[in-house]
């Protein structure tokens, strides 16, 4: 665990301190439960301290920021979305008290990390995240279908890991039961040697109950395919939910870039008129130490026209980015989505024909059987 | 009001315990699953396929059915009651049908009688007084149900039975509807103690010349009831881990169902799917209520036979120990008078033992027969019940696959048309 009071740490404390089960509609107006986690971040010499509210998608937006703006730096990793490796519970309950608790410490951690990385930490977005009440990756117009795509893959992922579960629970039990049935051969064997007229039907007949045990294990490591290929869609889900936090940046930095173009050419309008219609701190000096000279004004107003000018020829460029990343992704997404439907088909054909095996094998076996008693 | 204390008080000296002695609290709720199966009017016995009716050599004339057991209160106990309903063309009964109701008390009376008048016969057993090892609870409904198809094999066994079925205690025991006052008691605990003991004493004591069949007898006895033992646990075993792989797959279904709730193409297939597995979790509930209720009972019921075999060997060897006792006491004696007395004794136990010995011999073959023809039939029914259940499971997951084949194909023709 990172060490508090590290060399950048000396001035900053931070304290992921609380964690609390919220209710509410999200961005596609469905109901879901989520946790959300106090984060405190002290400065010394203290003011009183920032805290606010993040939950872990916001966590996960924050890294994904960082992935893609220092591709060259090992970015901390975050605790676990999911219980994935419960030792012991039927069931991975994000909202099971020690779960949040393990995760409060794990993001904790993350915080830290990030904090006394030489270049992480001086980041305006990771200050936002640890000041701005607000979510920063809030948007004014979320693209529906990319929020409804995120919400998809969760509950995907949701379904086939509890999928998985349960079926192997299943597999064990019915693996039980079949290899209960070797118990008769050996039985019948030590029977038939007592016997006369009915030696010879039970003898056999033990023998095709020891088949029927040694089946299984054919059967479930057939099984073990289509596990895998449930699998496969399941770590897909994360693949998904990625390119949606890309987006969700791109769409951030676009906004971004609107709001700075928007607030610089309301300056040029302040400076032009002279009204003050926001309240800014450089207002305030302005009038606090007394006014420009005209050169100053001037020499200010075209510093602001050119940055006015790069501003839009940014935000230009940054919607046309923005565009073509949606129109990619989305071709992508359809071509997932059909592939998808068709992989998952194919492996329910599959499984029902392992089921049919199945059946088959044990329809075999039990006519003998039944021919073996037939003859004691 | 005077009868009723006479009734209390021959309970009272009833020195054995009073099997059906429990406060009930629950009511009972038991109907008959299949009433027409239960009347004797179908030919058929509880666990036995038709088949079986065929070996006994055509028509059965005397059918015999236990059902409807009912929960009795009197003032100092409750204890249930079953109907025992008789249907024969028999010259020996004065009606052709009869009804009554009878206690296990009742049935523990009619089995004693037997033994003590055919002790050289192979009685059928009655169901145990007590369930093992704490599986049930004494009065559920499961173990009311048991205990009822339990009584109607006894019956049915002793129906069966040339020599049994004559017995004037069956006779009483079927017929009469004043039955606790006429039947009467048997040698009763004590006399029944001495006979263990003394049949145990032999048996350490040991016999001169046992013919070679009987040592082969009772050698098998032992054998056989270990044997069949261990057929009944592992059968109890697979009932147990069937139950909990029933109890996983409820689970398992309805997530399918779960998952083709957030699918567009998806949701079909996977609803499909869920049903099925659905289905098959009710063919395995089957397989599970069809070893419970066939092939556990027979293999149990023998069990308990291996029990009344060891007995009745044993019986016999007391007969035979008792001979050559009194063989030697006889070479020994010199006085006219006890020699004569002593050889009229030898005499009489001669014959004893010659009449036991047939008498054993003879129902030995039966009850092997029997035995085979049995265990045979719940063996082949439970094979049957499982082909069954697979080839449901088969034609489910068949139809599923067909449903899905289908598409496909009708779109390639779409495209190509």
């Amino acid at each position: 665990m990172v060490e508090k009071g590290t060399s950048v740490l000396k001035k900053l404390e931070i304290n992921v301190a609380e964690a609390e089960k919220r209710t509410g509609k999200n961005t596609v107006n469905m109901q879901e439960t989520y946790t959300v986690y106090l984060v405190e971040t002290r400065v010394s010499p203290p003011p009183t301290p920032d805290t606010l509210w993040r939950r872990y998608s916001e966590f996960e937006l924050l890294r994904t920021y960082l992935l893609v703006t220092y591709p060259y730096i090992i970015i901390p990793p975050l605790p676990e979305k999911r219980a994935e490796f419960v030792w012991h519970k039927l069931s991975a309950d994000n909202l099971d008290p020690d779960f949040v608790e393990r995760r409060r410490v794990g993001l904790e951690n993350f915080l830290l990390r990030v904090m006394s990385h030489p270049v992480l930490c001086k980041d305006k977005i990771v200050f936002l995240f640890l000041t701005e009440i607000e979510n920063i990756f809030s948007f004014k117009s979320p693209d529906k279908r990319f929020t409804a795509l995120k919400q998809y893959s969760d509950e995907l992922n949701t379904a086939i890991s509890q999928l998985l579960r349960v079926r192997a629970r299943v597999a064990d039990r019915l693996y039980g039961v079949y290899k209960v049935h070797g118990n008769y051969g050996r039985v019948f064997s030590e029977w038939s040697a007592i016997e006369k007229e009915m030696g010879d039907g039970l003898q056999s007949a033990g023998h095709h109950m020891d088949t029927y045990a040694a089946s299984i294990d054919d059967i479930l490591e057939e099984e073990e395919h289509y596990a895998d290929q449930l699998k496969e869609y399941l770590f897909y889900t994360e693949a998904v939910r990625s390119v949606c936090r890309k987006h969700e940046l791109i769409q951030y930095e676009l906004e971004v870039a609107a709001q700075d173009l928007a607030s610089k050419k309301q300056q040029r309008e302040e400076l032009a008129t002279g009204m003050v219609r926001v309240f800014s701190l450089k207002g305030m000096t302005s009038k606090l130490f007394g006014q420009e000279s005209q050169e100053q004004r001037e020499s200010r107003l075209a510093a602001l026209e050119q940055s006015i000018q790069e501003g839009e020829q940014a935000l230009k460029e940054k919607n046309a980015e923005c565009q073509e990343f949606v129109q990619t992704a989305w071709e992508d997404i359809e071509r997932f989505k059909e592939q998808k439907d068709r992989d998952l088909r194919e492996a329910l054909i599959s499984y029902a024909i392992m089921q049919i095996s199945m059946c088959k094998k044990g329809i075999q076996v039990w006519s003998n059987a039944k021919e073996c008693f037939n003859k004691m | 009001m005077n009868c009723r204390a006479d009734m209390l008080a021959k309970d009272m000296l009833d020195l054995e315990e009073d099997e059906d002695l429990e406060v009930f609290s629950k009511k009972l709720l038991l109907t008959d699953e299949d009433p027409v199966a239960n009347s004797p009017s179908s030919m058929l016995n509880q666990y036995q396929l038709d088949e079986d009716e065929q070996q006994t050599g055509g028509a059965k004339d005397l059918l015999v059915t236990v059902d409807s057991p009912e929960s009795r209160v009197t003032a100092i106990e409750t204890f249930i009651v079953y109907r025992v309903v008789t249907k024969t063309a028999r010259s020996e009964f004065d009606s052709c049908e009869y009804e009554v109701l009878r206690r296990y008390q009742d049935f523990l009376w009619l089995r004693s009688r037997l033994e003590e008048s055919h002790p050289s016969l192979i009685v059928p057993p009655l169901p145990e007084k007590f369930v093992m090892k704490g599986m049930v609870e004494r009065f559920t409904d499961d173990f009311i149900d048991t205990r009822k198809k339990a009584l109607h094999r006894f019956l049915n066994k002793i129906a069966e039975h040339p020599t049994l079925s004559s017995s004037r205690h069956f006779r009483l025991f079927l017929t009469a509807q004043d039955f606790s006052s006429r039947k009467t008691p048997g040698p009763g605990f004590l006399s029944r103690m001495g006979e263990t003991v003394r049949a145990a004493a032999i048996s350490v004591r040991g016999i001169k010349s046992r013919p070679e069949e009987f040592t082969l007898m009772q050698e098998y006895a032992e054998r056989f009831g270990c044997k069949i033992s261990s057929v009944d646990k592992v059968s109890r075993r697979i009932i147990k881990e069937q139950r909990e792989y029933l109890d996983e797959l409820k689970q398992y279904g309805p997530l399918y169902g779960q998952w083709a709730e957030v699918e567009e193409e998806l949701r079909e297939p996977l609803n499909l799917v869920a049903r099925c597995v659905d289905r098959c979790g009710k063919e395995a509930e089957e397989r599970l209520r069809h070893l419970s209720a066939v092939l556990v009972p027979a293999l149990h019921d023998y069990v308990l036979c291996a029990e009344v075999l060891k007995t009745v060997t044993k019986r016999r060897d007391a007969i035979q120990a008792d001979l050559e006792t009194k063989n030697e006491a006889l070479a020994s004696k010199k006085a006219d008078r006890e020699v004569a007395e002593l050889e009229k004794e030898v005499d009489a136990l001669a014959d004893r033992l010659e009449t036991a010995n047939s008498a054993l011999k003879g129902d030995w073959v039966r009850w092997q027969n029997d035995m085979r023809d049995d265990l045979k039939s719940a063996f082949i029914s439970t094979a049957e019940k499982n082909v069954e259940c697979y080839e449901k499971c088969l034609a489910v997951w068949e139809s599923f696959l067909l449903s899905q084949r289908r598409d496909p194909v009708e779109r390639q023709d779409e495209d190509a048309g």
